[in-house]
């Protein structure tokens, strides 16, 4: 069985984003780079199928920056078999990024039995990669997937909606799982891991390579900007309890006759 | 002036805001309508008093319910048999799940999770936030068309004066086709409250909490005011609450009209998922923590006093 999980590499999430000088991406120089935190959702799931099934190999795939390679160091030290990276910018649009995923997963000669992804990268926060994967690679998708039981080739996914509400999807292999978190809790890297994830197979590519190039672009990005700051608001101090009934009700009242929104 | 189909989709047979929301910004253009499966006359005419042209209702085997093939499949059978220049739909679970793949049908591209678009010459020209609200960044589509927009509810708001459209509406015959991943039950979830990404007030805990039990005095806040409950993210890893309540750029991002935190610190990432929220009310006891800075209303105070307080204020307000 061949799973792969496609892994994305983002800001930390204390990051500060700072938008660059021309305001055509953000300012990347000081960044501390994480594996997007819904894709170990995903990894982890990988490594549970292949507990279960010791003969699964688990291909972790990234496309993104060679300057830090964080994100597939970490699956690999999770225990992933082996690693493909394709060599592209911070900031390629989802289509080109699902399109070199495909030409990576095809490239590697292996067929897809099961495709993991996170729901959504914390970056550009779009999620539409595994969707527009699983409709190039004409696989059935679920995404948002909560739980995961796999009985030979038969998948059983819960698919979380508005209001928490569960949408259970039944599926055969091959399939693309895009997780959220609460499915499982991902592993922490072992030293023993480590170690052995710097003998692991990376396999490297360049865009071209995987058949992308700029023509594949459909989303363009620019002006990078700060949200507006709002002005200051006003602090009302409860911790008198005497004090505390006049303080809410005026709060209250103002929520009705200055903010008017109640 | 661009030609442009608006997926809606519907709640208890209404169709959702989000649809008159984008309507309303799309005066000018022409707008029609597609919905899966029937819709009532009064909510055509209310899709006609926002603007809609034309009101497809697409209907056929395997259509009863969602499936991202099913709807994907009949979609794109019916956008093919027209000329849209852009498909539009609210960025809500089906429309993050289906439009994309619609859009790869088409080889096309997808603006998600907009909150504010123009037509610059005919061309969308889109506003969304990225890394969960930390910055704004303009979206522009290129390549194949129709080009695909997914627009956050509550974000454009209701047209005050809409220009009305002619609203007819007809049934398409519409096939499933292969559906492979498909809906065997739904779970319903323990709230029958609206979700946090489409609530206009919303109740926020944080873990100054200390329990799941807690989150009692923020439920009886939120059914005075007609509230959703979340949590921040601290809570949430504490086993306070599920994930699903989770606000924040590992959680939803939300902007209601009201925001309420309540023992909530403010990390940055909480920050980033509730900072467009219309008017934010902060309760706690630390005078410096991050969340007043972002905050309209900053009560200092225990927030175990202070709630119960506020929620009888409420009440005397809204005569309850």
């Amino acid at each position: 069985m061949n799973i792969f999980v496609c892994v994305k590499q983002v800001p930390d999430t204390e990051t500060k984003v700072t938008p660059n000088a021309d305001g055509s991406f953000i300012e990347t120089s000081s960044i501390k780079w994480i594996m997007n935190p819904y894709d170990e959702f995903a990894v982890e799931q990988a490594l549970l199928i292949k507990q279960a099934n010791p003969a699964a190999n688990v291909t972790v795939v990234r496309v993104g920056s060679v300057k830090d390679t964080e994100a597939l160091r970490t699956a690999m030290a999770m225990g992933a078999d082996d690693g493909i990276l394709v060599e592209a910018g911070d900031n390629l649009d989802s289509f080109s990024i699902a399109k070199a995923l495909k030409g990576a997963i095809e490239k590697s000669g292996k067929t897809a039995d099961l495709v993991f992804a996170g729901k959504q990268a914390i970056d550009d926060d779009c999620l539409q990669v595994p969707q527009i994967l699983a409709q190039m690679l004409n696989l059935p998708s679920v995404a948002v997937v909560v739980g995961f039981e796999l009985n030979g080739t038969a998948v059983k996914a819960k698919r979380e909606v508005e209001g928490g509400a569960l949408e259970v999807y039944e599926v055969a292999t091959p399939c693309v799982i895009a997780c959220n978190k609460g499915l499982n809790t991902p592993r922490y890297a072992s030293l023993p891991g480590i170690m052995k994830a710097k003998k692991k197979p990376l396999a490297q590519h360049s865009l071209a390579d995987v058949g992308v190039s700029d023509a594949d672009r459909r989303v363009k990005y620019s002006g990078f900007r700060l949200p507006p700051e709002k002005p200051a608001g006003k602090k009302y101090d409860a911790t008198d309890a005497g004090k505390q009934r006049d303080v809410v009700a005026q709060v209250v009242g103002l929520l009705r006759t200055e903010a008017k929104i109640i | 002036m661009a030609n442009v189909l608006v997926f809606t989709e519907t709640n208890d047979g209404k169709v959702k805001p989000v649809t008159l929301e984008i309507l309303g910004k799309l005066t000018g253009n022409t707008a029609d309508v597609a919905v899966i499966g029937d819709l009532a006359a009064d909510q055509v005419q209310i899709l006609a008093q926002h603007g809609a042209a034309n009101v497809h209702k697409l209907k056929g085997a395997g259509l009863e319910k969602y499936s991202p093939e099913g709807y994907s499949n009949a979609l794109s059978n019916f956008i093919k048999s027209k000329s849209y220049d852009y498909v539009f739909a609210g960025a809500t679970s089906t429309g993050k799940d289906l439009i994309p793949r619609l859009a790869a049908v088409f080889g096309a591209g997808c603006a998600s999770d907009c909150t504010n678009f123009v037509f610059e010459g005919g061309a969308f020209a889109g506003t969304r936030p990225l890394f969960a609200g930390k910055c704004l960044a303009k979206v522009e589509l290129t390549g194949p068309k129709p080009h695909f927009v997914t627009v956050r509810p509550n974000a454009l708001g209701m047209p005050a004066s809409p220009t009305a459209g002619a609203g007819a509406a007809a049934d398409v015959a519409a096939d499933a086709g292969q559906i492979r991943a498909a809906i065997k039950e739904i779970i319903k979830a323990a709230s029958t409250k609206v979700d946090l990404t489409e609530a206009n007030i919303i109740v926020s805990g944080g873990r100054a909490m200390k329990n799941a039990e807690n989150f009692k005095i923020l439920n009886d806040l939120a059914d005075v005011i007609g509230a959703t409950v979340g949590a921040s993210r601290a809570a949430v890893d504490s086993g306070f609450a599920p994930h699903a309540m989770q606000v924040g750029q590992t959680g939803k991002t939300v902007s209601p009209s009201l925001y309420i935190a309540c023992g909530i610190s403010g990390a940055i990432q909480h920050l980033a998922g509730m900072r467009t929220s219309k008017v934010i009310v902060a309760i706690n006891t630390d005078p410096d923590a991050p969340i007043f800075t972002k905050a309209d209303y900053g009560i200092v105070g225990d927030l175990f006093q202070v709630v119960p307080v506020m929620t009888e204020e409420f009440k005397k307000l809204l005569g309850k």
